[in-house]
């Protein structure tokens, strides 16, 4: 696969491979990237926007390719960030288990190595991420979030940005087979 | 059967994860009970990491201040920092309250003063979810910490604690949109619902148009919520607004405008007073110095002399009288001889003769007869040397 080619779509889904990883990358880079949630915009405050276990949760979907393996990652990486907040567990693992089903599903149709689909990927989970969460907090708590569309659209482009760089970043932890 | 789920497995495994996540949701929610195992597996795998990355980060930080970066500009801004601060502290002992920059000390110092039992922590985690206005501090049951706590700083309250861990504990910051603690304003004791909004600032509920909060006005904790004792600073009000059915009251809160590095959980909250509203900006009235005792003399002759009523020579008259026959009114059942009344306009005279062998001038008889001039005299001619020294004081002001 050209890691820059001009094509989107796989003709194949023999062409799709599934990139394999260690089980200690695939402990620790999760539990960064919610250490980092926790940790890091306590004195970054700006930073909040960055959904750092949602991006981590998309990219080993995307590129393991297995929707079982995104649905469990999902939901074990949701239900540790539900436990640091004060909401009931589920609420983030039911969107993250949804955010790594779909994300290991379209990854069998397209080149998941495009830094365009990727950050198209980003900003679309994030968007859905964010929506799906307001969504339930209405309609499981009864809670009145307020619908932010504008700055998640913003904050789903930093998210991308973000993205980007961390999916280069992960992609130097791939075991070679 | 069998080929069916092999062709719909991981659909059907999405939907049993998604559907067992939504039963421990209804679970939590239909009992309002917690599943404290879950968190308390991921707390304290977290804690660990986040105290290392603490410490490392202190480190790290102290370091690039004292080493990398002027070494004696830093030393010499904390020395000034400190002497700041110690002139902060004079000033905040004095009313009671506590606002300063250097955190530690002003901590420990408050703590110090403070009637109520408080246990310092250090924050060591924020929440996980992007709007999430919780906080983690390195306290836990096993310091005694338990869920309801408050949790506040010199500045002001910052939140309670919502769960306990045994090595950490869950704080919900007063920002937090599900935060709600009594509050009385300074002023006028308008007593109210202080709410987060998710935002920097929060709102004061449930304060009636017709009740008078002004903005620049301070928000204390009132103790009805038995969480936060009474008297502690929540906020300032940033702008009033009327609105349906209640005011719309916009608070700044002050427990955590200067960031959060330590704070102090209330273990045993002692209620105490609101302070005073400060009037340093308004001019004070200073009275004019009391008129010394010969001023008050003589301006008492002085009216005595230029105006006694008849009733007050009458009465002198009859005090003569009663002197010189060895008799006190008021006392004994024998009335003195009034037959033989001195003349009214000798009668201070007489009385003067008696006290002195010179004979005195009729004007300068009170003066000098009574060493404790009657009342009935004194009290009238002491409010006229009083209204004349205000009068002189007024004038001189001016």
């Amino acid at each position: 696969m050209d890691y820059s080619g001009g094509r989107v779509l796989l003709s194949s889904q023999r062409e799709g491979q599934s990139t394999h990883y260690s089980p200690r990358v695939l402990i620790l880079v999760p539990l960064a990237a919610i250490l980092f949630q926790v940790y890091v915009p306590q004195f970054f405050e700006f930073l909040h926007f960055l959904e750092l276990p949602m991006l981590v949760v998309v990219y080993f979907a995307l590129m393991r390719r297995s929707q079982l393996g995104g649905l469990f990652l999902g939901a074990l990486v949701g239900i540790a960030q539900d436990s640091l907040t004060i909401k009931p567990l589920g609420m983030y693992g039911i969107v993250k288990t949804l955010v790594g089903y779909f994300a290991a599903s379209v990854s069998v149709r397209f080149d998941v190595e495009h830094s365009i689909i990727r950050g198209m990927l980003c900003f679309f989970f994030y968007l859905f991420h964010q929506c799906l969460y307001w969504v339930m907090e209405r309609a499981l708590l009864g809670h009145q979030p307020p619908f932010e569309m504008q700055s998640w659209l913003v904050q789903g482009g930093l998210n991308a940005v973000v993205g980007l760089a961390l999916f280069h970043f992960l992609d130097k932890l791939r075991s070679s087979v | 059967m069998e080929s069916f789920l092999n062709r719909y497995r991981n659909i059907t495994v999405l939907l049993l994860v998604i559907f067992g996540q939504l039963l421990l949701l209804a679970v939590q929610v239909k009992s309002d009970r917690n599943v404290p195992v879950i968190r308390v597996w991921t707390v304290t795998a977290i804690t660990p990491f986040a105290r290392v990355l603490e410490a490392v980060r202190g480190g790290g930080t102290g370091f690039f201040r004292n080493y990398i970066l002027l070494h004696n500009a830093d030393a010499e801004n904390r020395r000034l920092r400190d002497q700041v601060d110690r002139l902060k502290m004079d000033n905040i002992f004095l009313r009671d309250q506590l606002n300063t920059a250097d955190r530690a000390r002003a901590l420990a110092l408050f703590q110090q003063h403070t009637q109520s039992k408080t246990l310092a922590a250090i924050v060591i985690a924020s929440g996980a979810g992007v709007n999430s206005k919780v906080v983690f501090v390195d306290r836990g049951s096993v310091s005694g910490v338990e869920r309801g706590m408050a949790v506040v700083t010199p500045d002001g309250i910052v939140g309670k604690v919502v769960a306990v861990y045994p090595t950490a504990s869950q704080v919900l910051l007063m920002t937090d949109a599900d935060f709600a603690a009594g509050v009385i304003s300074q002023k006028g004791g308008v007593r109210g619902t202080f709410k987060g909004q998710g935002s920097p600032m929060g709102n004061v509920d449930y304060i009636s148009n017709s009740e008078k909060v002004e903005a620049g006005e301070w928000f204390y904790t009132s103790g009805d919520d038995r969480i936060f004792p009474r008297g502690f600073p929540v906020g300032m009000v940033k702008s009033v607004h009327p609105g349906s059915p209640f005011q719309e009251i916009l608070v700044e809160p002050s427990g955590i405008e200067h960031g959060l590095d330590e704070v102090l959980i209330v273990v045993e909250g002692v209620h105490r007073e609101i302070p005073p509203v400060e009037n340093a900006n308004q001019p004070v009235y200073i009275a004019p110095p009391p008129p010394d005792a010969a001023a008050v003399r003589e301006a008492a002759a002085a009216a005595a002399g230029s105006a006694p009523t008849e009733a007050d020579k009458l009465r002198s008259v009859y005090k003569a009288a009663g002197e010189a026959q060895g008799h006190r009114y008021g006392e004994g059942y024998k009335p003195p001889d009034l037959v033989k009344l001195p003349a009214p306009g000798s009668a201070p005279a007489a009385n003067a003769a008696a006290a002195s062998p010179s004979p005195a001038a009729p004007g300068a008889a009170p003066a000098t007869a009574p060493a404790t001039p009657p009342a009935a005299k004194t009290v009238p001619n002491e409010r006229l040397a009083n209204q004349a020294a205000g009068a002189q004081s007024g004038t001189s002001g001016h």
